[in-house]
């Protein structure tokens, strides 16, 4: 429906009284926080160096959910699976090198291959899944898609668990190299979180230039702005789709193994978490958007990894990190109620 | 390649996929222990000769693009070209995993596992094995399509049937032991599984029997309609009554063990009762219902138990109940409210962000002085007065499902069900023909969540203890699975789901460790094949099978209107 | 046909009486912006009672929206529209219907997978009084209402003209031609003094259209209804309507009569420049 402007009833009132509190006792808590000088500025700024971290992970899963969607306007709910697939792929080739002794011996290299590895069974997983679940299903009523989704997420996890067992299983290191600081800027920042920087970076550039400056970019464009005339162009929809689905596998396989750099380990159920706030980064930046899902991956990680301890230290709650997900949840209903296009999307989206 | 070849080579392919597949995740090997025929065919032996079967019949079926009828010589050929494609796969499977070490990475790929395969023949007979066995499965699945159409569907329903009842073997077996039948029991069953002539009995009564009620059971049918009026009545109510005196005395047939099990069946109604209100009913795909689960458990221990950290009135479960409802209605409109603008897939998402924000906040530090945080609550009074026996909680349970299915039962055939209906069909053209959407999406979350706080209170006082690890998200998948096999928006279909989803898990030790993974495949599976579920409702089955209209009635229908529409005059 | 105009007659109380004078809807300085694109602009236009009156333009000119603006579908960003003496701005299409405002859509949009009944006993759904928990205790009233409702639902499709037996039927597999039927009889449903028809006779040939005009003109009145058309068969259009608004560039271009804005030179030239007078 086109947008209504919102009236005053009973509804909204209590949708802003909500969003407004939230956003209030935010505040309060962070200048209770900042007023009582709980952390120190070197706190603050390892908090922060960690969020852009984690955010670029976030932004490149992020990517995944957001391409699919300007496409098929379907959220691909097993898409953190995809990205679980690619962290245990990652994990195996990497222990498999280390045993050659090559993460020793040339880390970067051992780095690239694991990376590649782990991006290719990710995107071999994300076709299957958009072949096997998603495809049969076009045209059909929009809770079905969804709901094969959820299935299909659920037999990609507890297939992990039954390959490769329950345990948590801890990623090797790269040898001596991704050890140690480097100063960039204003900000000291732990190499291993420079490295997943910079890989993300490196990659969603890659994209951005992909989706501008290659035919096949092109006729993605073209199919996410009417699927009907591209065809009509003589675009083929259905490899479009599939492509769409693969860099979003591609993508989703490499924030894997940089996750496993940030946390050092491999689970079954590691998808489910970073998938929904990828998700929620997504909205955030405005799904169907690139660069939206970039931005809003890096808010979100910063917020997440900063927010806990700037909004609820101040009131004294304890173990405020046990809380970070619950806020990350709460960022996510704030953005559907009050800016469902987020930072850059398209009004008529949601 | 001619294209039935194509496909049974393709088919083959996947079967083999599938098969190295449930040998991977662990199925083959930890099934072994549950025979489907005792000391012949475990389980575990049967999934692979499932796929083979379902190859087989699948290489052997009607092909869509291009349109080719296979004659009943393909048919076989190609079906058992397709199992033992599907077997050779899982020969080399086997060949693989016995020679090169990739345990590491896969946990189940040993050589154990390889023999298992092999039927412990070693690797050349074990190869020739799988091969010729696959091919011949494959045929039987094929052989399904040559024999005319009533006998193949006879075969196929008893097949299914007798497979359920071997797994049933627990349950029925102690059912059959507590009503005094021991000697069936001693026929039919042997530990673990149907006895060699139970499985014969059992698939030749139940084949039969499909058999003879499709030829003759017209009759029947066309009796019981041509019955007066009132005597169909009195044969209706005395089938009421026939059930629920065996719902009553269930817990004395099915002894004290089984109707825990029962108990927990009966809470997974309750919620999918609710859940089916919200997403059958009006089309709102809660992904967070945990929360109401567990917002009713934590205020029933809260308010009851003696061991409540902060908050003690230790009130008694029936005095607590209604404080539930009160917390349910919170809930409902604090998760309700938010999402009322929300598409679809947005829905889902938050409501699950919902469901995690409840866990979280319960599992917290932070919440801890309230609810105990990971410790939980402890010592939770039972709802009847001294025991906690599961064959007494059984009954206010089934009280309160009884009344649940009533009450939706009433709401989907009234103005409200409609109103819900049509808001699932077309949200907006329900609003411009009246229906004020905000208060029924309002009162769909609002009555869900007062069935799912009702569940958990219950839960809490059948358990006695909770964690906030007992509401995770798989709370909501479980009942989201169950309506869905059962039939969206269908009432009966969520007790069947409930019982074949709840149940066997709980009944069957080694499937509740693959209860999401096949959760999981019942849902794609679901989805592409039969969208309805088993027991659909009559406006879901239209809806969901857009391609398959009622084409003899639309055909009628046209006819009609050419001749027989009154002619309107001014 | 008497038969049917008794039943009809005094099943609906609320519009049994003689139409008053005056009119039913008053739409004063009605403009809508989307951004920076009007699709409306300073729009006064009224409906009297029990008359039927058209709504015309070139594609574009802004009729659906305007249409959407007096069924709360949209709000206009300035301006006033009251039905009936009550003010409709800020009123969501709910209450709009509930005020006395059907409405059928262009693109039939039916509940396609709700049996025909059903569909139009949501029709009715505002002017049912059994609330929610009084269903839920299935009460006789509860009951008793439902079958009234049932009853009335199946007059209206008796009165469309809707072939009797085809009541269990899902309205989707329904021909074309009942499917706009099965939606006027929806509409009727809510009892409205106001029947909004957006493009009634799209899709129809030529004998269907005959139909379709005929049976909105005898609905009028036999139900007393006002109504208000929008419509591209300007042979429709000239044969049914009492009166003709036609907009172009979401502006009112003129206003009359039939005759008169046959005549009408503007309007002449904004079909012509659109090349679509001949029809």
């Amino acid at each position: 429906m086109p947008g209504r402007p919102p009236r005053l009833n009973l509804v909204n009132l209590f949708l802003w009284l909500l969003g407004g509190g939230i956003l209030v006792l935010a505040g309060v808590g962070a200048f209770l926080t900042l007023s009582q000088g709980r952390l120190s500025g070197d706190q603050w700024e390892s908090l922060i160096v960690a969020g852009i971290a984690l955010g670029s992970v976030y932004a490149l899963i992020a990517l995944g959910y957001t391409l699919v969607y300007g496409i098929l306007f379907m959220i691909n709910f097993a898409h953190g699976e995809v990205f679980m697939w690619g962290a245990f792929t990652a994990y195996f080739a990497a222990t498999a090198l280390d045993d050659a002794g090559m993460m020793d011996a040339n880390p970067i290299l051992a780095l690239f291959l694991t990376l590649l590895t782990a991006m290719l069974v990710s995107m071999v997983i994300a076709i299957i899944l958009e072949r096997v679940a998603y495809r049969p299903l076009r045209g059909a009523p929009r809770l079905v898609p969804l709901i094969t989704a959820i299935g299909a997420s659920l037999f990609l996890q507890y297939t992990a668990r039954g390959f490769y067992g329950s345990g948590v299983r801890a990623y090797p290191s790269y040898g001596g190299l991704f050890e140690g600081t480097i100063d960039i800027g204003p900000l000291t920042m732990p190499i291993e979180d420079a490295v997943v920087v910079v890989a993300a970076l490196a990659l969603m550039l890659a994209l951005y230039f992909f989706i501008n400056n290659t035919r096949t970019g092109r006729a993605m464009r073209a199919v996410s702005e009417d699927k009907d005339v591209a065809a009509m162009m003589g675009i083929n929809v259905d490899r479009i789709i599939v492509t769409t689905f693969a860099i979003g596998g591609l993508l989703a396989g490499a924030a894997g193994i940089l996750y496993t750099l940030l946390f050092n380990q491999v689970h079954f159920f590691m998808g489910f978490l970073p998938g929904i706030k990828a998700f929620t980064a997504a909205v955030l930046g405005g799904i169907g958007n690139i660069i939206g899902a970039a931005l809003g991956g890096l808010t979100l990680g910063i917020l997440e990894q900063l927010g806990p301890n700037l909004f609820l230290t101040g009131y004294n709650i304890p173990a405020p990190n046990q809380l970070k997900d619950v806020l990350a949840f709460t960022v996510l209903v704030l953005v559907l109620i009050f800016r469902p296009s987020g930072f850059l999307g398209r009004k008529e989206n949601v | 390649m001619p294209p039935l070849l194509r496909r049974a080579v393709i088919t083959g392919f996947l079967g083999g996929a599938a098969g190295i597949h449930v040998s991977l995740v662990g199925m083959v090997e930890d099934f072994q222990g549950r025979d489907t025929i005792a000391d012949i065919v475990s389980v575990g032996t049967m999934l692979p000769i499932l796929i083979a079967i379902v190859v087989g019949w699948s290489a052997g079926s009607r092909m869509r693009a291009p349109l080719i009828d296979p004659t009943p010589r393909e048919s076989l050929l190609f079906g058992t070209l397709a199992g033992a494609v599907t077997g050779a796969l899982m020969a080399l499977f086997a060949l693989f995993i016995n020679t090169v070490d990739v345990a590491w990475i896969l946990s189940n790929a040993k050589p154990s596992l390889a023999d298992l395969l092999w039927l412990d023949q070693g690797p050349v007979v074990g190869s020739l094995l799988l091969i010729i066995g696959g091919a011949l499965f494959g045929a039987v699945g094929a052989v399904l399509h040559v024999l005319p159409g009533l006998i193949s569907r006879s075969l196929a329903i008893g097949g299914a049937v007798t497979i359920v009842v071997a797994l049933m073997e627990p349950f029925l077996g102690a059912v059959l032991r507590n009503v005094g039948l021991r000697f069936l029991e001693g026929f039919l069953y042997a530990s673990g599984g149907l006895t060699l002539p139970g499985f014969i009995l059992v698939f030749a009564l139940v084949a039969g029997g499909v058999y003879l009620w499709r030829t003759r059971g017209h009759g029947t049918k066309e009796r019981v309609e041509a019955m007066p009026a009132d005597r169909r009545r009195i044969g209706k109510i005395v089938l009421y009554l026939a059930f629920i005196g065996l719902l009553l005395l269930l817990p004395q047939i099915v002894g004290s063990r089984l109707s825990e099990v029962v108990g927990t069946i009966g809470l997974y109604v309750l919620l999918g009762l609710g859940l089916n209100i919200v997403v059958g009913f009006a089309g709102l795909l809660d992904l967070g219902y945990v929360a109401f689960y567990a917002v009713g458990a934590y205020t029933t221990a809260v308010l009851t138990s003696p061991a409540s950290p902060l908050i003690s009135p230790e009130l008694p479960f029936w005095g607590a109940l209604p404080f539930v409802i009160v917390a349910a209605a919170m809930i409902g409109l604090m998760v309700g409210t938010p999402v009322l603008r929300l598409r679809g897939d947005y829905l889902a998402i938050v409501t699950l962000g919902f469901g995690e924000i409840a866990r979280l906040i319960f599992l917290s530090e932070w919440a801890k002085p309230i609810v105990g945080g990971a410790q939980g609550i402890l010592s939770i009074p039972p709802p009847l007065p001294f025991t906690n026996h599961p064959q007494v909680i059984y009954y206010p349970i089934l009280f309160f499902c009884i009344l649940a299915a009533i009450a939706a039962s009433r709401l989907a055939a009234s103005r409200v069900g409609r109103a819900w209906n049509a808001m699932r069909e077309d949200e907006s053209v329900a609003e411009a023909t009246g229906v004020n959407t905000t208060k029924y999406k309002l009162l769909a979350f609002g009555l869900g969540a007062a069935f799912g706080c009702l569940s958990g209170a219950f839960f809490a006082a059948k358990i006695g203890t909770i964690f906030p690890n007992s509401f995770e998200i798989l709370v909501s998948i479980n009942a989201l699975a169950l309506i869905i096999l059962g039939g969206m928006g269908n009432i009966y279909g969520v007790v069947v789901g409930a019982f074949v989803l709840v149940g066997l898990p709980e009944l069957l030790r080694e499937f509740a460790e693959y209860r999401l993974l096949i959760y999981g495949v019942v849902l794609v599976v679901m989805m592409l094949l039969r969208p309805e579920g088993l027991l659909p409702s009559r406006s879901r089955r239209a809806e969901l099978h857009e391609d398959q209209g009622d084409d003899e009635a639309m055909y009628e229908h046209e006819a009609g209107v050419d001749t027989g529409r009154p002619v309107v005059t001014g | 046909m008497t038969e049917m105009t008794e039943t009809t007659a005094h099943s609906t109380p609320s519009t049994a009486t003689a139409p008053e004078a005056g009119d039913l809807l008053r739409a004063e300085q009605v403009t809508m912006r989307f951004g920076g694109l009007i699709a409306n602009k300073d729009v006064d236009f009224t409906i009297p009672r029990g008359s039927i009156v058209s709504l015309i333009g070139p594609n574009g000119a802004g009729k659906t929206t305007f249409f959407n603006q007096l069924t709360g579908m949209l709000q206009p960003t300035s301006g006033a529209i009251t039905f009936d003496g009550t003010s409709i701005i800020g009123l969501s299409p709910h209450e709009i219907v509930e005020l006395g405002v059907g409405r059928t859509f262009q693109n039939i949009r039916l509940f396609g997978d709700m049996t025909v009944l059903a569909n139009v006993m949501v029709g009715r759904h505002v002017r049912m009084k059994s609330a929610w928990w009084q269903s839920l205790l299935g009460l006789p009233s509860v009951r008793a209402e439902e079958e009234a409702v049932r009853q009335r639902a199946r007059e209206l499709l008796d009165m469309v003209g809707l072939r009797r037996g085809y009541e269990e039927e899902f309205a989707k597999n329904l021909p074309y031609g009942d499917q706009r039927r099965l939606e006027l009889a929806r509409a009727l449903a809510s009892d409205p003094k106001l029947l909004l028809l957006d493009e009634p006779t799209a899709g129809m040939n030529p004998g269907e259209t005959a139909r379709m005009t005929q049976l909105i003109r005898r609905l009028r009145d036999e139900l007393q209804l006002t109504v208000l058309l929008i419509e591209h068969d300007m042979k429709v259009v000239m044969g049914i309507s009492e009166r003709i608004t036609v907009l172009d560039h979401g502006e009112l271009l003129a206003e009359g009569h039939p005759d008169e804005i046959r005549s009408n030179p503007q309007v002449i030239e904004a079909y012509l420049g659109k090349g679509a007078a001949g029809t």
